[in-house]
């Protein structure tokens, strides 16, 4: 379906990413949004307070973000694209009810604009340390879909890409931001709304009597309803069965979390994205994501320039994690060089998914800014010396 | 299920789910009570029935939505009131009922039952209340009595407790009543009044738990707890919602307390809007989506 032209604001704009995020969510079907004011996001909630009304849809500032998250998997379950916006301290009270959209499998988005950790941190300065918090941070054993945008056209677009995935495979999507990127201000062109293309709701045509909410379709994802519909369906955030009754044993257990972890993981060729730049040849490959993958460019040319091979690679999604990719891209380089604003998350990833084939040298960074191109470039070429 | 063909249909049975029965609430035990009288209320009520939702947090009572035959929510422990925010604010056709207990709406989600009033939100708040946690072995609840004995107040609880009623009406509620589950005709009547009550409306049913509280502060069974409440409930209609704490085996006031109207949520939120934005405002309906 495409998307409908009163949410779509069509043009040429000058935004921040904070801003950029906001209209995605309205241009992408939002009609619900939850949340509680922390910098460096609040010009989204902001931006979605003054336009929402104007559009149809429900701004509600919660007493928390506890509240926030639980709100927007309700308001999910009555039908209703639903969003929250959020930094550090906010994304770890949203961990309780991320597993909760996980187990209901409720699509909704939650979008962190990451800041300087842990705790209070670094509030209005920029930080890419919840990386593994996206991905691990509520218990239990899941995976989850996190994007991470660069820019404010990246952060529109990605906003939009992560409701449809959201609704494709029911469950809550991330979107990584930082600071930087909610903060800077660039053109975003919208195009018009026959050009978005929105993934509708997987609203099951079964009759009430022959439904089941947890039975899934032959790519692991069950078809949904909506609260009022007659079908006075049961959900928990117990284990369940197929009726969604709670079942208290290993066997449900396992055939339940062994689902809700494939249906990502089988189907993940089709969710990650990345962009690959001078890959084939190359000696040595950044890898990036985030403000830091505009931050490498000018390390890379000059690298190139003084007669380094240096390919790169940006994640726009990172989670899940291209595995596969990574494992055959490291069978023909020499090392995988990882700067990002935390002491060493994505790394971790790339070093298990090159399985020894190349090396991987982290450059950490503890957040506040971002790396200088020079400290990047300076590892580049000792890698290959 | 049905034991065979010739047991005679419960008349409750088109409203519950008979294929998780039994339930797993102990042998004299009262939330089963409270849940009769919220289904016969809302048989009276005459609200269409695919149209109500019932949102539980976790606890004894939490379990609740698991046994009603409406679309039915088990959330996590305390926010039940903000997932039926979301509900009913995203369809606002529909009755959205919060039932759960003491600890799970007062405790860790106290912060969101205030909230939830003070916006005066479209839903109806039962809360069970057995003055203990029960699910997890019978600790200290924020409504135990000063002096009940529990898991963790092993030498008695000195830790004040929060008189609901007064909570919810000092936060903005719009009807208020507590009964205890030996009053099933007035709690079922109440329930009825809160469901056609548009707003944030509350009522407590004080409840008996006899394999934990009782047992622990030797009160005999829940035989002995109804004959208690029989014995020292006190009906004060519109009785001042300060004098409603409750001592340890001491007389329970019961009654409707709160009763009035004001503007719910969305009310103002229309309102406001239409004047700030005149036509240039766009209410929210579920279908633009």
């Amino acid at each position: 379906m495409k998307a409908d032209p009163i949410n779509v604001l069509t043009g040429v704009h000058f935004l921040d990413g904070d801003t950029a995020c906001a209209e995605g969510a309205l241009a992408a079907g939002c009609r619900f949004f939850a949340g509680y004011p922390i910098t460096p996001s609040t010009e989204a909630a902001e931006r979605i307070s003054e336009r929402f009304p104007l559009v149809g849809g429900i701004f509600i500032q919660m007493e928390d973000e506890l509240a926030s998250m639980a709100a927007i998997i309700g308001a999910s379950w009555a039908g209703a694209k639903s969003m929250s916006v959020t930094s550090g301290p906010g994304f770890s009270l949203m961990m309780e009810n991320l597993g909760l959209a996980v187990m209901m499998e409720t699509p909704c988005i939650v979008v962190n604009v990451q800041r300087g950790g842990p705790s209070t941190g670094l509030p209005t300065m920029v930080g890419q340390a919840d990386v593994m918090q996206a991905r691990w941070g509520s218990h239990g054993d899941y995976e989850i879909i996190a994007l991470s945008p660069n820019s404010p056209q990246e952060t529109f677009d990605f906003t939009i890409k992560a409701f449809n995935l959201a609704e494709r495979y029911r469950v809550p999507v991330l979107v990584l931001m930082d600071e930087c990127v909610g903060h800077m201000t660039e053109r975003v062109v919208i195009p018009p709304a026959e050009e978005i293309e929105l993934e509708p709701r997987r609203f099951t045509k079964l009759p009430p009597e022959k439904y089941l909410p947890y039975h899934p379709n032959a790519d692991l994802v069950p078809e949904m309803i909506k609260a009022g519909d007659g079908y006075k369906i049961h959900t928990t955030g117990l284990t369940h069965d197929e009726r969604g009754y709670p079942v208290m044993s290993a066997e449900a257990q396992h055939k339940l979390v062994k689902r809700l972890v494939e249906k990502i993981r089988l189907n993940a060729a089709a969710i990650y994205d990345i962009t690959e730049v001078n890959v084939d040849g190359a000696e040595v490959i950044v890898v990036a994501y985030g403000i830091t993958s505009r931050v490498a460019q000018p390390a890379i040319e000059m690298a190139n320039q003084k007669g380094t091979k240096t390919g790169f690679i940006k994640l726009n999604t990172v989670w899940p994690f291209p595995t596969e990719r990574f494992r055959k891209i490291a069978q023909n380089v020499k090392a995988f060089v990882v700067p990002e604003i935390n002491m060493g998350q994505i790394a971790l990833e790339v070093e298990r998914a090159a399985a020894g084939q190349a090396i991987t040298i982290p450059i950490p960074h503890a957040g506040g800014s971002v790396h200088k191109p020079e400290d990047i470039y300076k590892v580049i070429v000792e890698v290959v010396q | 299920m049905r034991a065979n063909s010739e047991t005679p249909e419960h008349p409750m049975e088109a409203l519950l789910r008979m294929d998780r029965i039994p339930h797993i609430w102990c042998s004299t035990c009262g939330i089963g009570t409270a849940v009769s009288c919220f289904i016969e209320a809302l048989k009276k009520s005459g609200i269409d029935l695919k149209k109500v939702a019932v949102v539980s947090g976790i606890g004894c009572t939490g379990r609740v939505a698991g046994y009603v035959k409406l679309d039915s929510f088990h959330t996590t422990h305390g926010r039940a009131i903000p997932f039926a925010t979301g509900l009913a604010l995203a369809n606002p056709e529909l009755k959205v009922v919060v039932f759960s207990g003491d600890g799970d709406l007062i405790a860790i989600g106290g912060n969101h039952f205030i909230h939830a009033a003070r916006r005066n939100m479209n839903l109806t708040v039962i809360c069970v209340n057995n003055f203990i946690y029960a699910m997890t072995g019978g600790q200290l609840a924020p409504t135990t009595p000063i002096l009940a004995n529990s898991s963790t107040s092993p030498y008695g609880n000195f830790d004040a407790p929060f008189n609901l009623p007064l909570l919810a009406a000092s936060s903005g509620a719009v009807y208020v009543a507590r009964w205890t589950v030996l009053h099933v005709r007035r709690l079922s009547k109440s329930i009825g009044e809160a469901l056609n009550k548009r707003g944030f409306s509350f009522i407590e049913a004080i409840c008996p738990c006899t394999t934990l509280y009782a047992r622990r502060n030797k009160l005999g069974t829940g035989l002995d707890l109804l004959k208690f409440y029989h014995d020292n409930s006190e009906i004060r209609h519109g009785a001042d919602p300060r004098e409603l704490d409750i001592g340890f085996q001491k007389k329970i006031i019961v009654g409707k307390f709160i009763d009035y109207e004001k503007p719910i949520f969305f009310d103002r939120y229309n309102e406001g809007m239409r004047q700030a934005l005149g036509d240039r405002f766009v209410e929210y309906k579920l279908d633009s989506n």
